[in-house]
């Protein structure tokens, strides 16, 4: 096994990762020693070619349908240089003030954080599109929630000169979305960070790390790992671990560090989704144009958010739910279709957790609560009256049975849309905001970390993703990990914690 | 290329894809390679156990309907097909469903995967985004 030696390492290189990085460059700067490891690829820009097939099985983990344990729901996460960053829409949020405080986490003050994702806002190049880059599916969207008496608002994203290709969630291929693999790591490499790609983080010990770096296999894309193919053990004075919801509390689950919080892996929520998608009677601009303009947030009322979305041909097909004839007729109807993301506010609840299984492979535990499913039932009801009021003709909903509501069923839409036929394994639900699994909090007894991501009885081991988050924050969670991360990496230039 | 996950059970794979997607019945033997390797290179990285329940849950779908109808699979006609194929996903059991859905998930993948199947949809995303000719 080949032993280096570093002052700093970071596991991860997404919102949490990427953002570290660029923090610690001034570290890098000063001579110290740097390394980011991120288990997926680094890719050349050609390589973004749009193709769902080809894109979604190199760049996110399991090809975006990563299984929970009782196969209800899967999972999408990126696994790239710029992690998740690489695969969003680049819908940029600020921190929710309701929901920080809600938090309660001790020392966790919101003004902090807001002005923090304010400045990571300004360098991501997040901004409002104009209006004549908005596309019909979009549009459609905010009609249709004027006429059914709702206020839909537009997503600020971190795009620069974004031509409307439609394929962000496969990596936009033409450059133009700013995630941290455009502006974060760049940066934090030009300061003299160093980026290991293909490397994955096995075992944490006593200010070391375990890492196998993968060879590239034959035709795949990406670039070979900077590193030779092998195990190394890295020395570090400190550790930064940002690998997502998922792989953060995994990886120090496997670890057995004496003295963590027996918390580690509790607390996972997620925004369980349903994608649904209305016809319309003539072709809408939906394939082309940001796919993700504007939401309708009814969090803190009815427990959801609606979002425009616009997916590729797989991807819609086994999100609608049935098969057979009505199936194929909607698919067939591709260039009249709009769609919307419905999104459940979920709670963290005892169960919903992250383990390891006997090969210290993640398992992620996820059942649908009874509050879940209602707000998930509430979001289609909603939809279906915003989908009808903006001149749709029929409607599906996954939990209506049959799934197709023509629009004269308008008024029975509650009676449809109903909890009695949301049948888990039927039913397509899919998450991608992953969160909790290494909550902030006061203590050994209720968390993994403080506010500033250090792990409660390790000094020198700190947490800076996701992973965090003690609850869900019910809306999209990357400028707030990009927050969070500033503030974990702040601290630790002041607390220099690999003396 | 991959090879093919269901030599084994190739006639009754087929069957329940047409059933799943009705246009299926017009694909050439040439298409039908190409949607079967496109569902074997995603299931290449999946453990063999996966592929081993994949073909197990084939061949019970071609055997269950003897307990209602008192024919396999694919003697049965289409609107029987499906009407068994409804009950199955509709199953009591979470384990049906769910391999009922991974199945549906693996055949939409091998359909629409192909450029065929996609063009068909009259999906026309293009990186160029809004100055593709369109």
């Amino acid at each position: 096994m080949i032993e280096k030696h570093y002052d700093v390492v970071i596991v991860g290189s997404g919102a949490g990762g990427g953002t570290v990085a660029e923090e610690l460059g001034e570290l890098a700067r000063a001579g110290k020693k740097v390394l980011v490891l991120e288990k997926g690829p680094r890719f050349t820009d050609d390589e973004f070619d749009g193709h769902e097939l080809s894109m979604a099985p190199a760049l996110y983990a399991d090809e975006g349908g990563f299984l929970t344990a009782e196969g209800t729901m899967t999972l999408a996460f990126g696994s790239a240089y710029g992690g998740s960053t690489v695969v969003y829409t680049g819908t940029s949020m600020q921190p929710p003030e309701r929901i920080i405080r809600r938090w309660g986490v001790p020392g966790l003050d919101f003004s902090d954080l807001a002005s923090r994702a304010e400045k990571y806002a300004a360098e991501n190049g997040v901004h409002l599109l104009p209006h004549a880059l908005l596309n019909e599916n979009n549009l459609l969207f905010v009609e249709g929630c004027e006429k059914a008496g709702y206020k839909a608002e537009q997503f600020p994203i971190n795009v620069r000169g974004c031509r409307g290709s439609s394929l962000c969630n496969l990596g936009c291929p033409n450059a133009a979305k700013q995630g941290t693999h455009r502006v974060q790591l760049p940066a934090a490499e030009r300061a003299g960070v160093e980026v290991v790609t293909r490397a994955e983080a096995i075992r944490i010990e006593e200010r070391a790390l375990l890492v196998r770096v993968q060879e590239k296999k034959p035709c795949a894309k990406g670039l070979p790992s900077e590193w030779a193919p092998g195990e190394y053990r890295i020395r570090a004075g400190a550790m930064v671990l940002a690998g997502s919801a998922i792989g953060t509390p995994a990886l120090l689950l496997r670890s057995e560090l004496p003295g963590i919080s027996k918390r580690v892996g509790e607390g996972f929520t997620c925004h369980p989704a349903h994608i649904l998608a209305a016809e319309h009677s003539r072709a809408i601009t939906n394939d082309v144009g940001h796919p993700k303009s504007f939401f309708l947030d009814r969090s803190e009322e009815e427990g959801f958010l609606l979002e425009t979305c616009m997916y590729f041909p797989f991807t819609t097909a086994k999100n609608l739910a049935g098969f057979g004839a009505p199936h194929s007729q909607l698919m067939h109807a591709f260039p009249r279709l709009q769609m919307i993301l419905v999104l459940a506010c979920d709670k963290a609840v005892p169960g919903n957790r992250i383990t390891v299984d006997r090969a210290g492979k993640p398992v992620v535990h996820y059942r649908f609560t009874p509050s879940v499913i209602a707000s998930l039932i509430a979001a289609t009801r909603t939809s279906a009256r915003i989908f009808f009021a903006a001149g749709a003709v029929r409607v599906h909903a996954p939990s209506a049975d049959p799934p197709l509501l023509e629009n004269s069923e308008i008024s029975g839409i509650d009676e449809r849309i109903h909890e009695r036929h949301f049948k888990e394994g039927k039913i397509s639900v899919s998450a991608a905001h992953l969160m909790g699994g290494c909550g902030m909090g006061s203590d050994l007894s209720d968390s993994v970390t403080d506010s500033y991501g250090r792990v409660h009885g390790i000094p020198w081991l700190r947490v800076a993703d996701a992973s965090l988050f003690p609850d869900s924050l019910e809306i999209n969670p990357y400028l707030t990990i990009m927050a969070l991360a500033g503030r974990v990496a702040g601290k630790m230039l002041e607390e220099r914690p690999w003396q | 290329m991959s090879p093919s996950p269901f030599k084994p059970v190739r006639s009754v794979f087929r069957a329940i894809a047409t059933a799943v997607v009705p246009e299926a019945i017009q694909l050439d033997e040439k298409a039908w390679i190409e949607l079967e390797q496109i569902i074997g290179a995603a299931l290449e990285a999946k453990p063999s156990g996966l592929r081993r329940q994949l073909t197990l849950f084939i061949r019970a779908l071609e055997v269950l309907p003897i307990f209602r109808y008192g024919r396999t699979f694919q003697a049965l006609d289409p609107s029987r097909r499906n009407a068994f194929l409804l009950g199955i996903q509709d199953a009591p059991v979470l384990l049906l469903r769910r391999g009922f859905w991974g199945l549906r998930t693996l055949i939409f993948m091998g359909y629409y995967g192909r450029e065929e199947g996609r063009s068909e949809t009259g999906y026309r995303a293009d990186p160029r985004g809004w100055e593709a000719p369109r």
